[in-house]
């Protein structure tokens, strides 16, 4: 039997997971397992973007069983968006993780590598998911692979925080679930694109629907549910914390994002809708705020992750005036592969930092990284994007936003636009100021160099997330919602 | 219909879960609490699988709260390891966290 395009779906699943349990297996080689497990993966992927590309949304039933029985995967152009920033961060975030770990002799921990690749395999399927049901067991394998990375570390505060990592994962998790239940019990289906569309027409959606737009904003760390994030990203190692912040959080918006699509949005009502942009902004300004006036460089930038993902809250209130759908969606999506590689390309960089000065505390830092600029360049870069100066990635998403905000009249959403970007600013510019300071405190010890592996990978990815504000025109037609639905909300 | 009843105590049994996870400090207690809420959830499936007398169970609820055990059992596991571990770095548990009060 020849393969053809659509068999890339479960290939893109089985690769990671069989490379994760040889990893295991092997513990030797598993550097050589991610890497090659990870391209091949990769490839998968590429292949299935082009599928994609050429004949629109393609869909997979495994085993042969079709969707009542069976489980589909479905790559509409959301899906194809996410597995192609999942398998950039995670190729570049492996390749930096192969300096990272042996920088005082040491290897990197034995688990690494099958952890991240059971975490990429989570993410694949969970873009590839259709149904309610497994899209709640990939968001399992997601958190449990993303806490056992964090706990990594070994330190006492990365277990303590992976453990709060783990219970807000587990709380989450099961009120989705519950949501889910209640949901099956009224409606009879688990197909997302079926349930969002009835959710709030029933009585058990009155419980259901808060209960998995609970589960969901926990895991994506809405404020005020961030609280279990900023120690658990900034604990982690440099590596881990890119892949966290970048991709894991993404993972529940992504839901979000697919819940929405299929219909939920529409039955919300104006003021649940505006409560849901309220926590938004709040995420925005609280998570900014704290990120300046933080005291480390790396629980700084993991703030900055909670007050970008208050942006993409913000979909609620833009997109529900029909006449704005599209720009908002639009600008949505940029803005989730933006912030996922500047966030990674600025947490690599900060690991950069930890290792050639030995911490990270602000204060102490003097001069930084003398004798590594392109890892400078990629600060400066990967900031460019969070602040969203023209025209990079971050730019191209919030000027989309400040467009939806202005033609549906929400004016207030725009002062927050502006607002968030001031203070990314501040914190942003708080960093680059350090880069072109003088080291004179004696306190500070000669940092070391970094190795071109560590430094490379934070500058590829800074570069593809500025890049990606000139990418806009070709993207563009691929941003559009109507394209975007493909046939997962019929 | 018997199986309403059961999905009442299931629903019973997620409530007093989700406070607990919430209001309770320690993280064993937390743990424990997330056990009961997803002995709650679980039980809310299994009842609902029920399709009045003489007609069989929907078996999808069913094999739900299977997939469900296995992932409640292995992040419980998995909790308890890393309560264990950071019990090995520091004499006492976190007793001493004041902001550790879940959600909010």
């Amino acid at each position: 039997m020849p393969l053809g395009i659509d068999d890339a779906l479960p290939f893109a699943v089985v690769l990671p997971a069989v490379a994760a349990v040889a990893a295991v297996v092997m513990p030797h080689w598993g550097r050589a397992v991610g890497l090659v497990g990870g391209l091949m993966t990769a490839a998968a992927v590429v292949v299935i973007a082009f599928g994609n590309r050429v004949g629109g949304p393609i869909r997979y039933a495994l085993g042969g069983w079709p969707a009542p029985l069976g489980i589909e995967l479905a790559a509409d152009g959301l899906a194809v968006v996410m597995l192609a920033l999942v398998a950039t961060v995670m190729l570049t975030a492996g390749v930096y993780a192969l300096r990272y770990f042996d920088h005082d002799g040491g290897a990197e921990p034995a688990l690494f590598w099958p952890l991240a690749l059971l975490l990429w395999t989570g993410l694949n399927a969970l873009a590839l998911s259709a149904d309610a049901f497994n899209v709640y067991v990939t968001l399992e394998v997601v958190s449990l692979a993303g806490v056992g990375l964090c706990a990594l570390g070994g330190r006492g505060e990365a277990i303590v925080a992976a453990l709060r990592y783990l219970l807000a994962g587990m709380l989450a998790s099961l009120l989705y679930l519950l949501g889910v239940a209640l949901l099956y019990v009224e409606h009879g289906t688990l197909d997302i694109a079926t349930l969002a569309q009835v959710a709030v027409t029933g009585a058990a959606g009155f419980v259901a629907v808060p209960c998995i737009l609970a589960g969901l904003a926990l895991k994506a760390a809405l404020f005020p549910l961030h609280f279990w994030l900023p120690a658990a990203h900034a604990n982690a190692n440099a590596p881990v914390s890119a892949l966290l912040s970048a991709l894991v959080v993404k993972a529940a918006l992504y839901l979000v994002l697919r819940w929405w699509l299929a219909g939920l949005g529409m039955g919300l009502g104006p003021i649940l809708v505006q409560l849901l942009g309220a926590l938004g902004a709040a995420a925005v300004l609280w998570g900014s705020v704290q990120a300046l006036v933080a005291a480390r460089l790396k629980l700084s930038v993991a703030y900055s992750t909670v007050a970008q993902m208050g942006y993409l809250f913000l979909l609620f209130p833009l997109a529900a005036n029909p006449t704005t759908a599209s720009t908002a969606w639009a600008g949505i999506v940029y803005l989730v592969v933006a912030h996922g590689l500047a966030k990674a390309a600025l947490f690599l960089a900060s690991g950069s930092v930890l290792r050639a000065h030995g911490h990270d505390r602000l204060g102490e830092l003097a001069g930084l990284l003398p004798r590594s600029p392109i890892t400078k360049f990629a600060i400066g870069l990967s900031g460019v994007s969070l602040i969203g100066l023209p025209f990079s990635g971050g730019f191209v998403g919030k000027w989309l936003l400040l467009n939806a905000a202005i033609v549906s009249g929400q004016w207030w959403w725009v002062a927050l636009i502006f607002a968030g970007s001031l203070l990314a600013a501040a914190y942003v510019f708080r960093i680059v100021a350090l880069l072109f300071a003088q080291s004179e405190s004696p306190i500070d010890v000669a940092p070391q160099h970094s190795p071109m592996l560590m430094e490379l990978p934070a500058l590829g990815l800074a570069l593809a997330a500025v890049g990606l504000g000139f990418a806009y025109p070709a993207l563009e037609s691929t941003l559009a919602l109507p394209d975007m639905l493909g046939d997962h909300a019929r | 219909m018997t199986g309403l009843g059961y999905v009442v105590v299931g629903l019973v049994l997620a409530a007093m879960g989700i406070w607990g996870v919430v209001v309770l400090a320690h993280p064993l207690r937390k743990l424990l609490a997330l056990n009961i809420l997803g002995s709650g959830v679980f039980l809310v499936l299994v009842a609902v699988a029920d399709r009045g007398a003489g007609q069989a169970v929907d078996p999808v609820p069913h094999a739900l709260v299977l997939t469900g055990l296995v992932v409640a059992v292995s992040a419980t596991a998995l909790g308890l390891v890393l309560m264990l571990r950071s019990d090995d770095d520091r004499a006492a548990p976190s007793r001493d966290q004041s902001d550790d009060k879940g959600v909010g």
